[in-house]
């Protein structure tokens, strides 16, 4: 069976949108309350790679992509949320994937996700005292290196 | 009368009056460790935000600034996700230009690897002939491309500069030379008893830890998983030649290291079949890109140190507006966890020199007392320890 | 006993450190250890502390985090001391200046004598950035 009929059977109901970009590259957008479920079938039920979140700042929202390798296939899947509000909260996969931890530090960090459930939402790249409420990868109000005097 | 010198290679100060976190902190009750803890961020250059304000061709040599030893492997990456968005591929004569260049950079930085990991055992000749050894390497990169690091030579849709059929004899003069090298090395480390003592059953990662990290590259196939970009996902050459991806399954310390020798000579044989395809012919290396439309792409290498992933959106404009990188260290350097808790301090060293982690990060290694939290020991230390664990084996052999 | 007369007692001893960094420059400064190059003829012999470090070489931006690290091994190093600025980033931020992480270049943490240039430079490069360095010195 061809990965993206895979995908469309095991989640079901819970596919908002797919996107097959090619036959190795398919985004799939589900709901913040499905997150937990979905990541679950793609990690464990159907032993998809974790490789790496992406969180983007889309100018008044935001969204995170989780991406999948199924290398059987040699195909990447990401799974994408989409999250309103400036001060936008998702559910930490921690619990599913081990590895996470760090990149959800990272996604708090720069871009101000929260993450509720994660072990130690703290700061992993940023030195400890960074500013409160600056977030680098942000669109607005983004930061600036230090620009030289002259 | 001068003292014999010693060179001592500085891989890490060790400063009791510093606080702050250390990149690697371990938690030790009496010889064991019990708990690993990961700070990243030192070397953190906000790369991901300068993407978005450099324009398309910009970012790639942004991007092999990222890390000085695999400097092809993240503009092999991103050139992939640039071209995924755009649904093209490259002349096939890039193709094999960018796969001998990808090659010889692993073959250099896993030549660097058995460098410091002899250092860190006290097998400092090895480091010495591992370097010489690479310096052919990096000599062939600045007859090709002018540089012997950061060469610059992709762009999206193709190559920067071609390979001509004059520099194609020193090339395969100087791979000839390698292989005979690497077999030497390979020999030394697969016959030497006492690196079987010192490394087999040290540090190992089973499956379920390379899944649980999402480990990749030689420290995964080190365990059994099956897993090479070149082979599953192909891209630029991989697919054109005959070459085959090495696994083993005890995913110590010892296998990391055969896995790494043993894809250099398929590297070698790779190089050698592409310079068959190129030499004496002509080709484009270049597929004109003048735009890139709105749209979103992943691409990925298998460089030295596993899978390098990008993924690059773009909104048809300039610059991209998202540029996602993850280099293969970011999911390999956590398995630290797994390998080191419950392990022995004289070990650490050569654990963490398992994982190929950058030279750099090697500076912040700090040992703590569990209990007390109190700092015991700073990476020179931890090389010492490991160096003495090795004199005793070598004694203990000798009785 | 000043620098002059240290450089000709015995040699020099150098000590690296990184403020964030791609390591090439690094790797390239390790290189200089190597048979081919051998830094050892020129009298310099590379030390694991800087406690008795009579020239700094450093590499990178100095990137946030590492601000007070790179300080405070300044203020450890003997003085008088040579600080070099390796590299591109080093001497003026390179390709990262204007990044978020930027808290350098090497000159507004510390004073810099020498600047080698380069990305990286080649072991050539800083050989000779060191000793245009011993002969002005002398």
């Amino acid at each position: 069976m061809k990965l993206a009929d895979s995908l469309k059977e095991k989640l079901g109901e819970r596919i908002r949108e797919i996107n097959i970009h090619n036959e190795r590259r398919i985004y799939l957008t589900v709901d913040v309350k499905d997150l937990l479920e979905c990541a679950g079938i793609l990690f464990r039920e159907m032993d998809g790679r974790y490789i790496v979140a992406s969180g983007a700042d889309n100018s008044g929202s935001f969204e995170i992509l989780y991406h999948f390798g199924f290398d059987r296939q040699g195909s990447v899947v990401s799974l994408r949320v989409l999250l309103a509000g400036k001060d936008p909260e998702v559910p930490s996969l921690s619990a599913v994937i081990p590895g996470i931890t760090y990149i959800e530090r990272e996604m708090w960090e720069l871009l101000g996700i929260r993450f509720t459930g994660h072990p130690g939402l703290r700061h992993f790249l940023l030195r400890e005292d960074w500013p409160q409420g600056n977030y680098p990868l942000r669109k607005e109000g983004a930061t600036e290196g230090e620009k030289s005097e002259e | 009368m001068k003292n014999k010198k010693r060179v001592i290679i500085p891989i890490g100060p060790y400063h009791p009056l510093l606080e702050e976190p250390e990149f690697f902190s371990l938690y030790c009750d009496g010889e064991t460790v019990v708990d690993v803890e990961w700070e990243a961020g030192y070397n953190h250059r906000a790369i991901e935000k300068l993407s978005e304000s450099k324009h398309w061709d910009q970012v790639t040599f942004l991007v092999e600034r990222i890390c000085g030893i695999c400097s092809t492997s993240h503009p092999f990456a991103y050139c992939n996700a640039v071209e995924d968005i755009l649904g093209i591929t490259v002349p096939e004569r890039a193709k094999y230009i960018r796969s001998i260049i990808g090659e010889m950079e692993r073959i250099h930085s896993h030549l660097l690897w058995v460098g410091l990991a002899g250092h860190f055992l006290g097998y400092n000749t090895v480091f010495m002939w591992a370097w010489k050894y690479r310096e052919t390497i990096l000599d062939m990169f600045e007859m090709i491309t002018g540089n012997r690091n950061h060469y610059a030579m992709f762009r999206i849709g193709g190559v920067r500069r071609d390979i001509e059929d004059g520099d194609i004899p020193s090339l395969r003069k100087v791979l000839g030379e390698m292989e005979g090298k690497l077999e030497m090395l390979t020999r030394a480390v697969l016959d030497d008893p006492v690196l079987a003592v010192r490394l087999k059953g040290v540090g190992v990662l089973t499956r379920r830890d390379i899944k649980d990290f999402g480990a990749v590259g030689p420290v995964a196939r080190a365990s059994g998983v099956d897993f090479d970009v070149r082979k599953d996902d192909p891209y630029a050459a991989y697919p054109l030649v005959k070459w085959k991806v090495i696994t083993t399954g005890n995913g110590d310390v010892f296998d990391k290291a055969v896995v790494r020798l043993l894809e250099t000579f398929e590297s070698v044989s790779i190089i050698r079949q592409c310079l068959d395809a190129i030499e004496g012919k002509k080709g484009e290396i270049e597929n004109q890109v003048r735009e890139v439309p709105a749209g979103q792409g992943i691409g990925r290498h298998e460089a030295p140190r596993g899978e390098c992933f990008h993924y690059v959106r773009s909104d048809g404009a300039n610059s991209p507006v998202r540029h996602k990188i993850r280099a293969p260290s970011y999911v390999n350097i956590p398995t630290f966890k797994a390998s080191c808790t419950g392990q022995t301090i004289s070990d650490v060293a050569i654990i963490l020199a398992g994982v190929d982690p950058c030279y750099c990060c090697t500076e912040r290694v700090a040992v703590y007392d569990a209990g007390n939290k109190k700092k015991l020991y700073g990476f020179p230390e931890l090389v010492e320890m490991s160096r003495k664990k090795t004199e005793r084996i070598i004694k203990g052999e000798m009785k | 006993m000043d620098i002059k007369k240290r450089a000709f007692k015995r040699s020099l001893w150098v000590y690296h450190l990184s403020g964030g960094s791609c390591n090439n420059c690094d790797i390239e400064i390790l290189d200089c250890l190597t048979p081919r190059f051998d830094i050892e003829r020129f009298g310099m012999v590379l030390v694991g502390s800087p406690r008795h470090a009579d020239v700094l070489l450093c590499t990178g931006i100095v990137n946030k985090k590492c601000v007070e690290r790179m300080r405070e091994v300044y203020d450890q190093t003997a003085k008088p001391c040579v600080v070099v600025a390796v590299g591109a980033c080093a001497c003026s931020g390179g390709i990262f200046r204007e990044g978020y992480q930027m808290a350098g270049p090497l000159e507004k943490i510390m004073p810099v004598d020498v600047y080698i240039p380069g990305c990286p430079p080649k072991p050539e490069a800083m050989i000779a950035g060191i000793v245009k360095l011993l002969e002005k010195i002398k």
